[in-house]
């Protein structure tokens, strides 16, 4: 019968289609919106008196779009696709996959309008009001349960060590996200709410949540990432298991401790920030450890290097994970936090991280996964070079404007003269930002256009495999008919 | 009956204690891991878990054709 050779899935990849797609739309418009503030720091005028585009709105709209839009759909997506292939089943229910999508995508896109509108609890990386998180929490459990299931119905004895990561991951976001927005809201219909803690507690809470969130979520997932990515663009099976078994457990243990170090100096208790800045110390050795493990993984096949791209885009991820992972045990250091604390350095530190070493990772698993998703060749393979280089000299250009606006802005507030006065008035410190502040949002500028590169490339890949598909299905139509 | 868990809420009792648990733990996982030939054999085998759904000629097996 004719009907019977179609090719028919053996995976679930509807679903990781649908979250790479989003993950790029998201990424477009949080980049977009992170440019505009970034500009806006710099000329002002920008703001144009209009409620819902100034600084203070669009910020959390950039940072829950890149974070948990962008970020957050690249993970759905890679770990549907992870755990089917390592552990060779296909994903547990459709229907709740397909409500994972869609719980997940309306809460980003409604927690982005309510921003926008006013809305907001004002708890950092966590804005959404009450009903928001709800739907978060429901769609996360629903996220949980299937991973769970997919792996029972594993036909491999042992779990693959990027599992690990991903389930850890889920785990640690469910806990963090449950008692980070435990709140009392003001009535039925309103969507103002109190917070359950008070005070310093309700600080050290915040930080507890904010720093796991980028332990768990913006590290642990990404390095569920690259040990199947890596291993699987290079060809060569991961440099050592066993490290990447003692780099996992190692990880997850030291990261919870490590969310006072956003409080030294405060209310909070001498102890519990000298206790993280410690733990934070400690998390270098994991860190480089499991970079080490990715980059050894290229051992032998560096050449790949010169023409390979995906391969380009991966290396420098771990590059800037590796920086990344090294400054900020060095920023958790009391007397270095004195003065990078409450400056520019923070931000730019971020996304070191953020741009280089999530970004880039996705990106790289993204240029990987998008040709086998949909059956056929990158249509530009000279569009994903263009994209590495925008985004490497834009994260560069970024990070280098953000450490002198940073440190110099350290200085000269704590810069005091002969009598013990302050030597600089506020202004001063604020119009010294302003060269590095235009030179941030040209670097954010670059690697936005490139991530808009990496949209056109995607969406001329999805019409090439789709042309592709319809002349194939016409010449077996011809054939048929000759016969 | 539970008056022995009060124990617990003097940090001078905790912090040790909680640094010597940890620490005894992560050294077992490193024993764990790193001792035994024959384990540590068997732990690298998984690093190849990646590369078992291709064929041999390293295509994905992702597509199957339905008699």
């Amino acid at each position: 019968m004719v009907a019977s050779s179609a090719p028919v899935e053996q995976y679930n990849y509807d679903i990781v289609r649908k979250f790479t797609i989003m993950a790029l739309v998201w990424g477009v418009l949080g980049m977009l919106a992170g440019v505009y503030i970034a500009s806006e720091l710099a000329f002002p005028f920008l703001n144009f008196d209009i409620a819902q585009i100034t600084f203070g709105r669009l910020r959390p709209v950039h940072t829950t779009l890149v974070i948990f839009g962008f970020g957050g759909s690249a993970l759905f997506a890679t770990s549907y696709y992870v755990v089917q292939r390592t552990c060779q089943t296909r994903l547990f229910s459709d229907g709740a996959a397909n409500f994972t999508f869609w719980g997940w995508n309306l809460s980003v896109g409604l927690a982005a309008i309510s921003y926008m509108m006013g809305y907001t609890q004002a708890r950092e990386y966590a804005e959404m009001v009450w009903p928001i998180d709800l739907l978060i929490a429901v769609t996360w459990v629903v996220y949980l349960v299937i991973y769970v299931m997919t792996l029972r119905r594993r036909s491999q004895p042992h779990i693959y060590v990027a599992n690990w990561f991903f389930i850890a991951f889920i785990l640690a976001t469910a806990l963090l996200h449950i008692f980070n927005n435990m709140a009392v809201p003001v009535h039925m219909f309103s969507l103002s709410s109190y917070s359950l803690h008070a005070g310093v507690q309700d600080a050290m809470t915040q930080w507890w949540y904010g720093h796991n969130a980028v332990g768990f979520f913006l590290t642990a997932a990404f390095l569920g990432m690259m040990y199947y990515f890596i291993p699987k663009q290079v060809g060569r099976p991961v440099y050592s298991y066993r490290l990447s078994i003692i780099h996992f457990w190692a990880l997850i243990f030291l990261y919870m401790w490590v969310g006072g170090h956003h409080l030294h100096w405060t209310a909070l208790p001498d102890w519990t920030s000298t206790l993280a800045a410690g733990f934070s110390i400690l998390l270098l050795m994991p860190s480089w450890g499991g970079m080490i493990n990715g980059i050894m993984t290229l051992s032998g096949a560096w050449d790949k290097l010169r023409t390979d791209p995906i391969i380009r885009f991966m290396v420098v991820s771990l590059s800037f994970y590796g920086m990344s992972t090294f400054e900020g045990p060095l920023m958790s250091l009391k007397s270095v936090n004195a003065l990078s604390h409450y400056t520019d350095w923070t931000i730019g530190h971020v996304h070191s991280g953020a741009l280089g070493w999530v970004a880039m990772i996705s990106f790289g698993s993204f240029y990987h996964l998008i040709p086998r998703l949909w059956e056929t060749k990158m249509y530009s393979e000279k569009l994903i070079f263009t994209h590495f280089w925008l985004a490497t000299i834009g994260i560069v250009l970024y990070i280098s404007a953000l450490w002198v606006a940073g440190i110099g802005q350290g200085l000269l507030l704590r810069a005091f003269d002969e009598y013990g006065n302050l030597a600089y008035t506020f202004i001063e410190t604020v119009s010294f930002l302003h060269q590095p502040y235009v030179i941030r949002a040209i670097g954010g500028g670059l690697f936005l256009l490139g991530t808009i590169l990496m949209g056109y490339n995607t969406l001329m890949t999805i019409r090439k495999a789709k042309k592709e598909r319809t002349e194939i299905e016409a010449k077996i139509a011809a054939k048929l008919a000759n016969a | 009956m539970f008056e022995w868990l009060s124990w617990f809420t003097h940090m001078e009792n905790t912090k040790p204690f909680v640094l010597v648990l940890f620490t005894i733990t992560f050294v077992f996982i490193i024993v764990y891991v790193f001792t035994n030939r024959k384990r540590g054999k068997r732990l690298e085998s998984y690093k190849n878990i990646p590369f078992q759904d291709e064929d041999e000629n390293g295509q994905s097996k992702d597509i199957k054709d339905e008699q």
